[in-house]
């Protein structure tokens, strides 16, 4: 079983695939990837099922070292990436010789990228799910982020993947395909994204000051952001004129919106908690989480309403375009 | 029963205005109901409280004329949903769990019992005294929601939570008890601390407890703490 060699984890790096759904009865979240449609097509350009465990790479990226030949894909934020100095592109398949030194370096814009490999990283499923649920402690690498000296295996590599590899055959440390996933493909990430939101079950306990407020202006990502949830301050004062009475705790989502007492709200993420007492102001359409997931403390982002018939419309059109692009990356190893 | 969408994936179904059993209950027999014949595309049914969630796949719900995914969902909701009327709690499990009171196992047992004019050991007699029944477990993996608690012991959640709430601790918050089963950050008041082991993600039952468990207290020295934690 092929290996790779953590060198320097990185500010943030941890193992992460589509997530664990059915244990939330026991408070457990599905969890998984952040930005769940650049982990899918990363694992896409490897050849691996969309499903397959990834690096989930945060802000500042590692060195990792690949005993063998592997094929890889880096898709999500733009980092900055290179093999002995030399810049690997993303988005598209990397065929990486035996020893290669894969660092990553710094986000140029956004948050997040994801690194698959052909074959996918081979941890024990726990729960149903190979992701890192950080804060329990379990899944993943030993259930937390990587550190120095770590070595991951990886799973055996599908026939597409060995099929590329050979026809990225050479002498260098590292060939990358003459073919890419489109920037039209991509999600359109922003530095301050306009985020897409349904309103959210207790969205008439609210003032329609409130509600005016939440739809109009620009919120602030604060410091203590993390895959748990978004900490968003309002411009002005708080968003809330009086503090909403605590509700019965209920099941939340990734992508609601919560307010709690002090009127900051916060948007809950892949790691999110199962259930929650805060009322939930609105809740993020699907297909803006991978945008949300990318966006950084300090950046402002801003809310516009579509009603819940609009978001699933939205979520259909997304996964026929994912259906299209699939093909188009099977026929390229044919 | 109130249904209302949580973003383009989940509908939150509502049984009643507080986690009573009969409630409870109700939310147990639906959550049953909705997965032993599901809807394609139905991810899970998460009873929590006094609501059921369930999370779907808009792509794989079947697609009828004139409906969205979510208008489809709700309809087979309410189609399969069981009969109004008393329905039993699921035949929970009696336990009792072992708790070393106050000290540095419950930095907060003082404090609950000046706000709730008691000595800390008429609160520990009250809390232990008491029958609790889970109404959920969530927020965290294991953390079971205990309905139950005196009303004499109902305390407010902290102003400021802690950042740091030790694995084990038991807790009050408002009317409820409830455990944190590992480390992290919380906003409830700590009483005292349980030597048991809460949640094991490694076991196909990871949480100790599931809804409709019955549970009792039974306060223990930290000399029997230590010890029970050990063995």
């Amino acid at each position: 079983m092929s290996r790779i060699h953590v060198l320097r984890p990185g500010l943030m790096t941890t193992v992460q695939d589509l997530g664990r759904p059915g244990w939330q009865r026991y408070g457990v979240t599905p969890g998984g990837a952040a930005d769940p449609c650049a982990l899918r097509l990363a694992n896409l350009l490897t050849g691996n099922s969309e499903t397959a465990a990834a690096l989930e790479i945060t802000a500042a990226g590692p060195i990792l070292r690949f005993a063998e030949e592997t094929l890889v894909a880096i898709a999500g934020a733009e980092f900055e990436a290179s093999v002995q100095g030399i810049r690997v592109p993303a988005w598209r398949p990397v065929r990486l010789g035996a020893g290669a030194e894969l660092t990553i370096g710094a986000a140029r814009t956004g948050l997040r990228c994801y690194l698959a490999v052909g074959g996918g990283l081979a941890v024990p499923r726990v729960l149903g799910g190979r992701g890192t649920h950080l804060a329990a402690g379990f899944g993943g690498f030993d259930g937390r982020a990587l550190r120095a000296g770590d070595v991951l295996k990886i799973g055996p590599p599908p026939a597409w993947a060995k099929r590329l590899i050979l026809t990225l055959a050479g002498a260098g440390a590292f060939a990358a395909a003459r073919w890419e996933v489109g920037a039209a493909v991509r999600p359109k990430y922003a530095e301050a994204p306009v985020i897409r939101v349904v309103r959210g079950p207790q969205w008439d306990a609210f003032s329609p000051e409130t509600q005016k407020r939440f739809l109009g202006e620009r919120f602030t990502v604060g410091a203590r952001s993390d895959r748990m949830g978004l900490r968003l301050k309002a411009a002005g004062d708080a968003l809330l004129g009086e503090p909403l009475r605590e509700i019965v705790s209920e099941g939340v989502a990734a992508g609601t919106v919560q307010v709690p007492p002090d009127g900051q709200p916060i948007v809950l993420m892949a790691e999110r908690q199962t259930v929650g007492g805060y009322p939930k102001l609105a809740t993020v359409a699907g297909v803006d989480l991978p945008l949300l997931a990318q966006v950084r403390a300090g950046a402002a982002i801003a809310f516009a309403e579509i009603t819940v018939a609009e978001a699933q419309e939205l979520w259909l059109a997304s996964d026929r375009f994912l259906a299209t692009v699939k093909q188009g990356i099977a026929l390229h190893a044919t | 029963m109130k249904l209302a969408a949580l973003g383009d994936s989940a509908v939150i179904v509502t049984l009643g205005d507080t986690p009573d059993a009969a409630t409870v209950a109700a939310g147990c027999a639906l959550a049953t109901a909705l997965e032993s014949k599901p809807l394609p595309g139905l991810i899970e049914c998460a009873q929590a409280n006094a609501s059921v969630t369930v999370f779907y796949d808009p792509v794989r719900v079947p697609k009828r004329a004139g409906l969205s995914p979510f208008e489809r969902v709700c309809r087979w909701i309410v189609d399969r949903a069981p009969a109004p009327g008393p329905v039993a709690l699921p035949a929970g499990r009696a336990i009792t769990l072992p708790v070393c009171y106050g000290g540095e196992f419950g930095l907060d047992l003082e404090l609950v019992g000046a706000a709730c004019g008691l000595t800390a050991d008429e609160v520990i007699a009250l809390h232990s005294g008491a029958e609790y029944f889970v109404s959920a477990i969530g927020f965290i993996p294991g953390f079971p929601y205990l309905r139950g608690l005196p009303e004499r012991l109902h305390t407010p959640r902290r102003k400021t939570p802690r950042t740091r709430v030790p694995a084990g601790s038991v807790a009050i918050g408002g009317p409820q008890t409830g455990i944190y089963p590992f480390e992290t950050p919380g906003g409830w008041n700590l009483i005292g601390c349980t030597p048991w082991r809460l949640f094991n993600a490694y076991s196909q039952t990871p949480s100790l407890l599931q809804v409709g468990d019955r549970v009792r207290f039974q306060p223990i020295s930290p000399e029997e703490y230590g010890s029970s934690r050990s063995s």
